[in-house]
């Protein structure tokens, strides 16, 4: 609001404070006005009603994973264009060059992936 | 219109005057968090209430129609009854991490929500990357999300802390992408100079075509991002329970609900700045009658206003929409939208360069 008179930076902190002191302002309420009781069941995860069987922090289907790889180096990528998006203008036909040769090498990425099946649901 | 850097450089003045330089920082950051606090539970209450509203339209019902006038206070009940739960204690998930969760998810959307510009002269964060920050604090959710699932110690929030962080994950490029092409257009990330070229035309008619198109892939992968609509699988209700956050109680489960709202406001409102022209009230190059009309109505007015508009609209596809499967959800991301978004990519460069927008 005052841009004026304080850094923004400080402003970002101030938002993250904020974040942090609603959340531990709305936790302190309600740990002094919600009951609080315990028996064995109450602690048992909510599943099927049986006693759960094994453990839940388990090894996990590898598709999720190699998304998540392939959103990784989609992701740098895009923020490697950030820079040269916000001038296209003033860079002019040297800059459109760079970065259509980047660009290419994205594009070349995206369709590696898609003819090994790496974007198959399997 | 009313510029509000106006009424804020007035507090500050008055402040200064008895008061030294380091008291006002202070005393200002505390008078900005708290009314961010209001705005946001406000907000937050607000969008539940809408929310249900039009549910209840879609479906034929009244919805909440008995605590206070036309329901009004339903959400703020809830809320109350909320913070009265009990807050259960499991016994094998991993302490910190569950504690943590919720921090994070709120961060993100706070931090997140601190950048978008409000109206005239009247935004909290003014960063001349500001929606280079806004994707960047918005993907901390995921973490939150994913550790939500993992630490509760329980197949069906694993499964869909999963679910959901590939979805978010997925999603976010359409977002990163799209935005890139706004700024492409722009020329700026400071988001209130975006605003602000956007005087005498909104993006989506001056950049006509390749504004259209990444506005319809925002508003999908949007959409996706809130875990909402037909990309609800994470919360599956009939699969999953309740997915990633079915283990957390009271007022720790009504953190992930706020979250959850305050971020469909969020999307809106980032779709509003780039796409909508944020709080700039339509105006037509030429139209100098109807432009003046239209600049009577506050900044603050327009800026709710078109978000809700568009919240209106992720939430309508809700009631439109069967679920997808996931593989139909990763398909739709990684072959459709990312492919049309790279084209789309270099349309819009074509277009600036060509100088063929009005």
């Amino acid at each position: 609001m005052v841009s004026l008179t304080i850094l923004s930076s400080t402003l970002a902190v101030t938002a993250a404070i904020t974040g942090i002191a609603l959340v531990a302002l709305a936790l302190w309420i309600a740990g002094l006005i919600s009951p609080r009781s315990f028996n064995a069941q109450k602690g048992e995860a909510y599943e099927c009603g049986i006693p759960t069987r094994g453990e839940s922090m388990a090894q996990f289907k590898v598709g999720y994973y190699l998304f998540a790889i392939l959103f990784l180096m989609f992701d740098v990528e895009c923020v490697f264009l950030f820079p040269w998006a916000v001038r296209v203008k003033e860079l002019g036909g040297a800059g459109l060059v760079a970065i259509a040769v980047f660009f290419a090498i994205l594009v070349l990425g995206l369709v590696y992936a898609w003819r090994k099946g790496a974007l198959e649901w399997k | 219109m009313f510029n509000f850097s106006v009424l804020t450089n007035w507090i500050d003045s008055l402040l200064r005057s008895f008061m030294p330089d380091w008291l006002t920082v202070v005393t200002e950051c505390v008078l900005i968090g708290l009314v961010l606090l209001t705005l946001y539970s406000v907000l937050a209450l607000f969008y539940i209430y809408f929310e249900r509203k039009v549910c209840a339209a879609f479906q034929c019902r009244l919805g909440p129609n008995r605590v206070g006038p036309w329901g009004l206070l339903q959400s703020v009940a809830d809320m109350f009854k909320i913070l009265i739960k009990e807050l259960i204690t499991l016994k094998h998930t991993d302490k910190f991490l569950f504690a943590l969760a919720p921090y994070l998810v709120i961060l993100a959307s706070m931090l997140a929500f601190a950048v978008l510009p409000w109206g005239n002269g009247l935004q909290v964060i003014n960063f001349n990357i500001g929606i280079f920050f806004l994707i960047a604090v918005s993907s901390i959710g995921v973490l939150g999300i994913l550790l939500a699932g993992w630490s509760s110690n329980n197949k069906f929030t694993l499964i869909g802390a999963l679910r959901s962080g590939a979805q978010m994950v997925s999603y976010e490029l359409s977002i990163g992408l799209s935005v890139l092409t706004m700024v492409v257009f722009a020329g700026t990330l400071n988001v209130v100079e975006i605003v602000e070229n956007q005087n005498h035309l909104w993006y989506i008619f001056s950049g006509h075509l390749p504004a259209i198109i990444a506005f319809v892939i925002y508003l999908i992968a949007g959409t996706a991002e809130t875990n909402r609509g037909p990309f609800d699988l994470p919360e599956a209700e009939s699969e999953l329970t309740a997915g990633y956050h079915t283990e957390y109680s009271g007022i720790h489960f009504g953190f992930f609900y706020l979250a959850e709202y305050l971020n469909l406001f969020i999307v809106s409102g980032v779709a509003t700045l780039l796409f909508f022209g944020g709080w700039m009230p339509l105006h037509f190059p030429g139209w100098d009658a109807f432009n003046h009309i239209m600049d009577f109505i506050p900044s603050v007015v327009w800026f709710i206003g078109k978000a809700v508009a568009l919240s209106f609209i992720i939430i309508w596809f809700k009631w439109t929409f069967p679920r997808l499967r996931i593989d139909q959800m990763l398909a739709l991301e990684w072959k459709y939208l990312l492919p049309i978004n790279l084209v789309n990519l270099v349309l819009m460069v074509l277009v600036v360069v060509n100088e063929l927008y009005f």
